[in-house]
């Protein structure tokens, strides 16, 4: 098993390093000028002048080269720096990330908006795994019930509904309508009281559930799935012939046996967790990694979207061999050495 | 004995109350919304509009543009003229005199050196700055004694309220930024994103791309002012949200640049929360016609490139009946109600404002006449033969390219005059490019508003300040869009009358607004009657705010934010 995960991890390193080449070239090929956005009352000298302080006229090579020394080397350095207090090598001018709308470090900028991320995209998916497994395992239980019938709806309701329609629909019901729910995250909140705590839930309540609809439904069909075909197998059979409980036969056979392949799917949509949830974010204002995404490729800030690309490769690709892993720790007949 | 002390002082404080409502920070909190997030506090870094609002609550400049476009001294004690002897008589300097007794929000005191230090900043050749249009014909700025800033020009300046004016060019502080120039520029986070000012506000967290919270100033000159205590600045989302959540929802006070459906607006405005309120400066939705021949077949140095012997001309409308029937084809009233509401006026003229510059000779294209279009054409030789519905002459068909940048109102527009030029018998084929493309200026993509691959393209151009000057310069013959110039330049119609030259050229020259306000309408007119473009709409600036808030005075001249320190509530 170790010595399966080393292999690979060796193995995603050129994986990311194409990676990130391929992506550093798109960008740069693609038509983008990050002096477009400006007034047109700004002289097109001016506009070349901030070109060439951003760098633009360097040779891609030199370009891409640079970024991979300041992500892969001056940044990891930086942050041992900020976390230990040591002092390692020329820390005062080593060039980190640097984004070319805010001329701020990049890394600092996404560090800012992780933790609004993780709250409100990270919340909404365990919402959505803790609705869906209950959902997942009655549905099929109890296969065309009513409430397989109207778990199915919903979750198709969920699942072909795309959340800037729901969050518009949420925002017009509770926030213009009701009055009840804020339409906007307020993002400087913080949270020391009970009224404050209580204004960040209601202000995550309707983020949270448009996402969580969304996955839920996902992840409570791939679970239903999964119950069914584990239910008509002949182990469960010989599980109800030796006696045991019906509770025990389905919460402990079935259930854990039906839950590999989805824990599966649950590891892999973890990256989108950190990717953040760019429709959803922009439309409740909250400033997540995907608001953050959606401004740099508007503003034509290739480092920032280059940086946040390349990280979501890394975890995609990070997350692929976790649920391998997991595979093989659930499975136990799935071995890798 | 401290219950007693509590009692009295909570009850002379109920008495002071009604006075305390001039004091500053009595207000709480005041909520703006702008759907465009800033990203920096330093407008020479970024040159974005969002970027210029958001700083001139904490940084300013020595005179600002008012709501009405009349310059006001902010930091100055007053505007220098030839009157009073602040202008030299040649035209060649001008003297500034600071306000005595400012200070920056760290407590220390505002001096001329700081002007000159911001010039410098900005003009440094590494810097990158975006404002340094502003610096620009000066040849040296000095600091006569602490408060006295004299700034000299290379040539005779006849509107010298360039540099240190107006939010684009506000003064920074030299010691905060003496070690950020040039090339480190880039490298001043902390500084770039927390600038000391003398505005009203400061900053006390900025969240690039996101929020800005502030509180009001202690160092503020006017101790009075400003109301609110603290300001929070949201960005990011979209203008009809943000519409919503001043007009609907009630969760801000201010909301910015709402270009949104003049229906919606209404619609939302009818909630009785706030009210949208509109300034018009000088942005003006037009058409610009291709005096160059845009041919495909021709190649890279000669589709759509001006010649100077002029002979690279458009086959089709270098002929000015044309051009006239097409401007005779459009209703500019009816473009205005549908796209804008009363966020346009229907124009007839390229430079729309301030009211002295604007011209009424060409009122007459506000009318719509068919019918006098198509003499016109018939005119010209362009004639239906084979019942086509599209005219033809010498074999040619008289069928138009007209491109734009994507935007529903300006789809909205095409389809319109597509329909109306249809019915003269031209033939139109209409074509949208992505904004970050068209206006993208990459000399490389062939889809830029300056390569002009196209019979005539849509999009809105304005100046920034109050000065006419420089903005009605575009249209020189020599700053036509060419391989040799790397297709850059503003006069992208590439139209070209040596007259017109001349008159640009006596512009630099002339002082004295009557006669400066004289030679701007005779350009303007010039080209209107030429129809080197038609003009659409003169647009407003649209924002929103609530009922409670008061003391908002939009302006399209400068910053909106121009005059936050008498923002107040209203009970």
């Amino acid at each position: 098993m170790f010595r399966y995960a080393m292999r690979r991890l060796l193995v995603s390193i050129p994986t990311l390093l194409a990676i990130s080449f391929i992506i550093f070239a798109l960008l740069d090929l693609a038509p983008s000028d990050p002096t477009a956005n400006l007034p047109l009352t700004i002289p097109p000298e001016v506009r070349e002048k901030i070109r060439a302080s951003l760098g633009m006229n360097e040779p891609f090579i030199i370009r891409y080269l640079l970024w991979l020394q300041q992500f892969l080397v001056n940044e990891p350095l930086n942050m041992i720096e900020q976390w230990t207090g040591w002092t390692i090598g020329d820390s005062e001018n080593r060039l980190r990330v640097i984004s070319w709308a805010t001329r701020s470090p990049v890394v600092d900028l996404i560090v800012e908006r992780m933790p609004q991320t993780l709250w409100v995209v990270g919340m909404s998916y365990v919402v959505a795994v803790l609705i869906a497994v209950p959902i997942g395992v009655i549905s099929a239980y109890r296969q065309y019930s009513w409430f397989d019938q109207i778990g199915t709806f919903v979750s198709m309701l969920g699942f072909s509904i795309p959340t800037f329609f729901t969050g518009l629909l949420f925002i017009v019901i509770f926030s213009v309508w009701l009055g009840w729910l804020p339409s906007i995250y307020d993002t400087t909140l913080v949270v020391d009281s009970w009224d404050s705590f209580m204004a960040q839930v209601r202000q995550m309540i309707m983020p949270t559930m448009v996402l969580a609809l969304a996955n839920a439904s996902q992840i409570s069909r791939f679970m239903r799935a999964s119950m069914l075909d584990n239910l008509n197998q002949d182990y469960v059979r010989t599980a109800r012939a030796k006696g045991m409980k019906e509770r025990t036969v389905v919460l402990l056979h079935v259930l854990r046996n039906s839950l590999i392949p989805v824990v599966t799917v649950i590891a892999l949509g973890v990256p989108t967790i950190f990717g953040g949830a760019i429709i959803t974010e922009q439309i409740f204002r909250v400033n997540g990694i995907g608001a953050l995404l959606i401004v740099g490729i508007e503003s034509a800030d290739i480092p920032l979207v280059q940086t946040l690309t390349f990280i979501f490769a890394i975890l995609i690709v990070l997350f692929n061999l976790i649920a391998d892993l997991l595979y093989g720790i659930l499975d136990p007949r799935i071995r890798y050495d | 004995m401290r219950l007693k002390t509590l009692l009295m002082a909570g009850a002379a404080l109920t008495l002071v109350a009604p006075a305390a409502m001039a004091e500053r920070g009595a207000d709480g909190q005041l909520n703006i919304i702008y759907w465009q997030a800033p990203s920096t506090m330093n407008p020479f870094l970024s040159g974005g509009t969002k970027e210029v609002e958001a700083s001139s609550m904490v940084i300013e400049p020595l005179a600002r543009f008012s709501d009405t476009g009349e310059i006001v001294p902010i930091l100055a004690e007053s505007i220098p003229t030839t009157d009073n002897g602040g202008v030299s008589a040649d035209l060649r300097t001008i003297t500034w005199k600071l306000k005595p007794g400012l200070l920056w929000s760290d407590g220390t005191p505002v001096t001329a050196a700081d002007g000159v230090f911001t010039y410098e900043y900005c003009t440094h050749p590494e810097g990158g700055c975006a404002q340094s249009s502003y610096f620009e014909g000066i040849a040296s700025m000095e600091a006569v004694d602490d408060l006295t800033l004299k700034i000299t020009f290379t040539e005779p300046k006849p509107f010298p309220y360039t540099a240190l004016v107006g939010s684009e060019s506000p003064i920074i502080q030299k010691s905060q930024f003496e070690n950020c120039i040039g090339a480190r520029a880039p490298e001043c986070t902390e500084q770039n994103f927390n600038p000391i000012g003398t505005g009203p506000f400061r900053v006390t967290e900025f969240r690039a791309n996101d929020v800005i919270s502030l509180e009001a100033n202690p160092n503020y000159r006017d101790p009075a002012k400003p109301a609110f205590a603290s300001v929070l600045f949201k960005g990011g989302g979209d203008a009809e949200s943000a519409a919503r959540s001043v007009l609907q929802t009630g969760e801000f006070d201010y909301a910015w640049n709402l270009q949104i459906s003049p229906e919606v607006l209404t619609e939302m405005e009818a909630a009785g929360r706030g009210k949208v309120v509109v300034a018009f400066a000088t942005s003006v939705e037009r058409i610009h016609v291709n005096f160059t021949n845009p041919d495909p077949a021709l190649g890279p140095d000669e589709r759509s490139v001006w010649k100077e012997d002029g002979s690279n001309a458009h086959p089709i409308l270098s002929d000015i009946r044309v051009r006239k029937a097409l401007s005779m084809a459009i209703d500019p009233v009816i473009l205005t109600e549908i796209g804008y509401g009363p966020t346009g006026r229907p124009t007839c003229n390229v430079l729309p404002g301030p009211e002295i510059y604007a011209s009424t000779a060409n009122d007459a294209c506000l009318v719509q006449d068919i019918e006098g279009a198509k003499a016109l054409l018939d005119e010209a030789g362009w004639i239906d033969s084979d019942g086509d519905g599209v005219r033809e002459k010498d074999g040619k068909e008289l069928s138009l390219l007209y491109q734009t940048s994507t935007n529903a109102v300006r789809q909205q527009f095409q389809s319109l005059i597509k329909q109306w030029w249809g019915e003269i018998g031209v033939e139109t084929e209409l074509r949208n490019i992505s904004a970050s493309v068209f206006f993208g200026g990459d000399p490389a993509s062939p889809d830029t508003f300056q390569k002009f691959y196209a019979d005539v393209e849509m999009y809105t151009n304005n100046f920034s300040g109050v000065d006419p000057e420089a903005y009605m310069a575009n249209w020189i013959c020599n700053k036509a869009p060419r391989p040799s110039t790397q297709w850059q330049g503003e006069n992208i119609t590439r139209w070209c009358n040596p007259e017109y030259d001349a008159l640009a050229a006596e512009f630099s020259k002339t002082a004295g607004l009557e006669a400066r306000a004289d030679i701007a309408k005779r350009m303007n007119d010039m080209l209107m009657q030429d129809y080197a473009m038609i003009p659409l709409v003169h647009r407003g600036g649209t924002s929103a705010h609530a009922n409670t808030l008061a003391g908002v005075k939009i302006n399209d001249w400068d910053s909106e934010l121009w005059n936050i320190a008498d923002w107040h509530r209203v009970k």
